[in-house]
């Protein structure tokens, strides 16, 4: 029971954060552009999305387990230790903040700046291309994380359920704002992402090697909260260190000039 | 042709190992020996976790560094 809400929080956050970069390309294109071509973008993108899923959910099933876990293991492993790294790095003030509204703003300049043409159902080919592209890769990954995850811990239908969840909440909050989702803590999301990803790879990796975890799938209730505390651990000494939060405040306290330049956006900030 | 290969090839490489290729072999390095300790008969589960504990913060020095 514990084994299947750890998938379910982890394949649902990692499909948020996907749907959320989606939904921020297609609110891009619809509001600079067209809105009627950038919703056949969409369309279109998830038609092949179906495609891709009907040809690749079966051969995925195919693959023997072992197999399977130690490649989507060793991947997830490595994405996972990618976002986690990059996470801890923008919670300690060594890296920016992912920001959805300034990615917004330069995919509308961007956009704008496009001559339009077109025909029928896609007056605007470029808001056709843009939501389409946006869609498609972020649909990808979503794909990827929803077969791969349920595949190796035999429940692809609940994976499926906390993808489709993920992807209409995402969606049904962006038509209501008609805006970027600046307000779903993305970098909090990606940190937490991160531990899951790195934990899952881990427990497939090690599994599909040909080790056997103790306790089985309990085990996985275990690395999930050991790597979030050697991440926050990791996090408390990176701020410390020169160019960390912890540091530009101590020396913007010691020059008297309050805080530093981004610093505070950095810390209050989404994440 | 070469060059989209090339270009493919380059996309290839940064999805899969990204930003840093220590992880990456770090991780590949990890799986073969957990498989080698497995084929030994020894248990292998706690060298991915011992090798997390090392590679991390290695990982984020290295970054730190260079920015």
């Amino acid at each position: 029971m514990g084994a299947a809400w750890a998938l379910f929080a982890a394949v649902f956050l990692a499909c948020v954060v996907e749907a959320v970069e989606a939904t921020t390309i297609v609110l891009a294109a619809g509001t600079a552009r067209d809105w009627r071509s950038a919703t056949s973008g969409l369309t279109a993108a998830l038609a092949a999305l179906a495609v891709i899923v009907a040809v690749l959910g079966p051969a995925v099933s195919a693959i023997p387990l072992h197999a399977l876990r130690l490649v989507v293991g060793a991947l997830l492993l490595i994405f996972g230790l990618q976002w986690l790294r990059k996470a801890i790095l923008r919670a300690s003030g060594h890296k920016a903040l992912h920001d959805e509204d300034s990615i917004y703003r330069e995919q509308v300049e961007s956009a704008a700046a496009q001559p339009a043409s077109g025909t029928g159902l896609v007056p605007d080919w470029f808001a056709f291309t843009l939501a389409f592209k946006g869609v498609l890769l972020e649909g990808l990954e979503v794909v990827f994380i929803v077969l791969t995850f349920g595949a190796n811990q035999h429940d692809v239908g609940l994976a499926a359920i906390a993808g489709i969840c993920a992807a209409v909440v995402v969606a049904a909050a962006g038509l209501a704002v008609r805006k970027p989702l600046a307000r779903v803590p993305e970098n909090t999301m990606k940190f937490i992402v991160g531990i899951m990803l790195t934990a899952f790879g881990t427990f497939w990796g090690a599994e599909g090697a040909g080790a056997s975890w103790p306790g089985s799938d309990a085990a996985l209730l275990v690395l999930i909260p050991a790597i979030a505390l050697f991440a926050v651990a990791l996090v408390a000494v990176l701020r410390r260190l020169p160019g960390g939060l912890a540091a530009a405040r101590q020396a913007g306290r010691g020059a008297g000039a309050g805080s530093p330049a981004g610093v505070d956006a950095a810390a209050g900030g989404r994440g | 042709m070469a060059r989209w290969l090339r270009s493919a090839l380059a996309v290839s490489y940064d999805f899969v190992v990204g930003d840093d290729w220590v992880v990456a072999a770090g991780v590949v390095a990890g799986l073969a020996a957990t498989w080698a300790l497995s084929r030994a008969s020894v248990a292998a589960w706690w060298l991915l976790p011992v090798l997390l504990a090392v590679l991390i913060p290695v990982s984020l020095r290295r970054a730190v560094r260079r920015h």
